[in-house]
């Protein structure tokens, strides 16, 4: 008899930490944006994509709002706003 | 083939029939001899596998946790503070269900310091998810290692297995050792297939965190698996005596002469030899005296020993370990089993012999059936020194 | 969605948490083809709370002590399987590096298995309360080391795990930080084309334990380096092959945003061995 003995991979996206967001969020502005990717990267969420310049946005549905975004962006293209 | 070997040397050679391919071990006397022969098979290319010479026992655990995980069949050996230094990696290796195979060559555990033989050691572990075999004699540990891996892997069960055999007496004895034929193993013990493995190809995650919603069930089912193995275990020893020749009824216990006995031993490892000779002495003179072994202790073969015993009116069970504080722990199993059955035995004794080494000779076996007679129920403590004893420093 | 996922969203780590970013960013570099032993703490249980995992790559966590072990037998295990082209990382925090894991861990280097350890270094016991370990730095106030009348915080520097890292002799040991993400992947990425141990420390902002604003991370992330608390540095073979050049901030700048520094705003004595750890630093790798 076995209980659980593995969990699937990346299965945490069944787990919508959008929630937790405090108030505030992150607006991308997309209208300064140089594509230099280092929202992505510092995002601990992981819930950052995008492409080509202007294309870059976040996925609320995991997005915490804790704001590096906002910090690391060069342009200041990325705000936070009231989460509504 | 028939060959005059040391216990180590013929265990080292059994697990190498059973190709592991990852070895880890940390040097305890009295474990020694057995890396080293397999180190050596190694070295010599007589067996093809990662011989892995850790720092510590807690790392050969978690090595042979990391390779098994791997899907990788692999071994480890230790003893004594060894085993208790591996403690917390083998209730892991039981949790996360993986076949492990170890060999622990009892020893008592410190202070004081002692190497010599007793089973405080494994027994310790009794409760970490680990199948137990108690083997009396180097045949049986060579043989039983290799029914350990048949068990370990099959897919219904999925745990580890430790063979427990007494160390200097058995891994430092030498006996004439029937040594099983590489393709018979081969037949006998087929390739490991693991359920579920550490692999690029289906990236699992293993080792999750189990809140309150999910351990229990984890827990649940290493309980009911050990019920499994006792339903198993018969239909692999009956394989093995097909493939083998040789018989260890259904591998959970072994009776000697009690069918008749007014007066029966229990007990677990090498020491069962020398109870075997004074039941074989006593009846001679028309004593009906027999023998119990526990081979398997882990699952506790609870309905065999009852069947086994419920007629015999006076059971001595003698224990090689302690649960300090409270009664012996064989015995209290033991006794466990006959708790509101309407047949069992008039009494139930618990004799203690044989800590640190103390031989247990053919006279202390005697004295235990002697002392079966007595009126008295109390512990008693064989081939004790009072004169060592004292109330105050 | 992007397809190059392999550790994703849904986990449960705090906003802002260091150690997730840096989490994601050892994986995407290392890629797909990675084996993770993970020691327990903070990421293991942020990422792998059952039924759900954040892993897109086999992982498995055993103990606290034992992900450089259980490492070795995976390495040990994909030896004998003939799939040397598998990579293997062996990752635990501060604590489970320095402290309590540091035997295995040694055991691995000495050893000489091709894995890459990374150190998640937030410089104290986080997952159990923000307990000190003996990665925390000076002064540093935690639930074990309590300011008080006879008490600035931890007593002691941080133990030099890369040094003791070199010591071993083994041909890659790094320091990153999660202020400079691309310095981290790309030293990731040089770990992984070497063969034989490499161990990376990457320095991980804490808001929790730290006590600073969740968005402050990658700001003070920066400014440990920057100050020269910090230092980038690279070894390979032994010998310091590159250490980030900083234009220098003084350490004031740095402890200011964390209230685990915030008994030593108005103490210029202990301000001043705190920034003579920087001057070191600074003098030492030639970073100015």
């Amino acid at each position: 008899m076995f209980g659980p003995i593995f969990s699937k991979p990346l299965s945490s996206k069944n787990n919508k930490t959008g929630s937790w967001r405090m108030g505030k969020r992150p607006k991308f502005l997309q209208t300064n944006c140089i594509a230099c990717r280092m929202c992505i990267l510092i995002c601990p969420e992981g819930c950052i994509e995008g492409e080509d310049k202007n294309t870059y946005h976040c996925d609320y549905d995991y997005c915490k709002g804790c704001g590096n975004c906002v910090e690391i962006c060069p342009r200041q293209d990325i705000v936070m706003i009231e989460d509504k | 083939m028939k060959r005059f070997l040391e216990g180590s040397q013929a265990v080292a050679n059994s697990v190498a029939l059973c190709k592991p391919g990852v070895i880890a071990a940390y040097p305890i006397t009295p474990q020694t001899h057995i890396p080293e022969e397999l180190s050596k098979l190694v070295a010599e290319g007589l067996l093809n596998s990662e011989f892995v010479n850790v720092e510590s026992e807690h790392s050969a655990a978690s090595v042979v946790l990391g390779s098994t995980a791997c899907g990788v069949r692999s071994y480890t050996a230790t003893s004594s503070q060894g085993l208790l230094l591996m403690g917390e990696v083998l209730f892991n290796i039981a949790g996360l269900r993986l076949p492990v195979v170890l060999t622990c060559a009892n020893r008592a555990v410190s202070a004081p310091i002692n190497i010599w033989n007793d089973q405080q050691d494994s027994i310790s572990l009794r409760d970490s998810g680990w199948a137990q075999f108690y083997v009396e004699n180097i045949q049986e540990a060579v043989d039983f290692h290799i029914i350990a891996y048949r068990l370990a892997e099959d897919r219904n069960i999925m745990l580890p297995v430790m063979v427990c055999m007494d160390g200097y007496i058995l891994t430092h004895g030498v006996e004439v050792v029937d040594m099983p034929e590489q393709k018979d193993v081969d037949r006998f013990l087929p390739a490991y297939k693991p359920l579920y493995k550490l692999d690029i190809e289906n990236p699992l995650t293993l080792g999750f965190l189990a809140d309150t919603d999910y351990y229990m069930e984890t827990r649940f089912a290493i309980q009911k698996t050990h019920q499994e193995i006792l339903d198993l275990l018969p239909k692999i020893t009956h394989d093995f005596r097909n493939v083998f020749g040789r018989d260890y009824g259904e591998g959970l216990i072994e009776t000697y002469r009690t069918t008749d006995a007014e007066r029966v031993i229990v007990a677990m490892g090498s020491v069962c030899g020398t109870i075997k000779e004074v039941v074989d002495q006593l009846r001679r003179k028309g004593k009906k005296v027999g023998l119990l072994k526990v081979i398997t202790y882990r699952p506790f073969p609870i309905d065999k020993i009852y069947e086994a015993l419920k007629n015999v009116p006076k059971v001595a069970v003698l224990d090689r370990a302690l649960s300090l504080g409270a009664d012996a722990p064989l015995y209290t199993e033991i006794r466990a089993i006959f708790f509101g059955k309407k047949r069992s035995p008039k009494l139930i004794r618990s004799f203690i012999a044989g800590l640190g080494g103390r031989d247990i000779t053919l006279d202390s076996i005697k004295e235990i059936f002697k002392k079966l007679s007595l009126k008295t129920t109390e512990e008693e403590f064989i081939d004790l020194k009072p004169e060592l004893l004292k109330d105050k420093v | 969605m992007r397809e190059d996922i392999l550790f994703a969203s849904g986990h449960t780590a705090c906003a802002g948490c260091g150690q997730a970013i840096a989490a994601r960013l050892v994986i995407e570099s290392a890629g797909p083809n990675t084996i993770i032993a993970n020691n327990t703490g903070c990421l293991e249980v942020f990422s792998t709370k059952y039924p759900e995992s954040s892993w897109g790559v086999p992982w498995i966590h055993s103990l606290f002590e034992n992900a450089a072990a259980v490492a070795s037998g995976i390495e040990s295990a994909l030896q004998y399987l003939g799939k040397k082209n598998i990579q293997v990382i062996a990752q635990a925090g501060d604590g489970g590096t320095a402290d309590i894991g540091l035997q295995a861990l040694s055991g691995m280097w000495e050893r000489g298995h091709n894995i890459l350890s990374i150190c998640y270094d937030n410089e104290a016991y986080m997952n159990t309360g923000i307990q000190r370990s003996s990665l925390t730095p000076l002064d540093s106030e935690t639930t074990t080391t309590p300011v008080g009348e006879k008490s600035f915080g931890n007593p002691t520097l941080k133990k030099p795990v890369a040094e003791i890292a070199l010591a071993h002799g083994i041909p890659y040991v790094a320091t990153a930080s999660v202020g400079f993400p691309q310095d981290l992947q790309k030293k990731i990425k040089k770990a992984l084309s070497i063969r034989g141990p490499k161990y990376i420390q990457i320095h991980v902002p804490c808001p929790l334990g730290w006590r600073h604003e969740p968005n402050l991370t990658y700001r003070i992330a920066r400014l440990a380096v920057e100050t020269g608390l910090y230092p980038l540095i690279e070894y390979e073979n032994g010998v310091l092959s590159s250490a980030r050049k900083i234009s220098v901030v003084a350490v004031e700048e740095y402890l200011k945003l964390q209230a685990r520094f915030k008994h030593l705003l108005n103490n210029e004595e202990e301000i001043k061995k705190i920034q003579e750890i920087a001057n070191n630093n600074i003098k030492r790798y030639s970073l100015s």
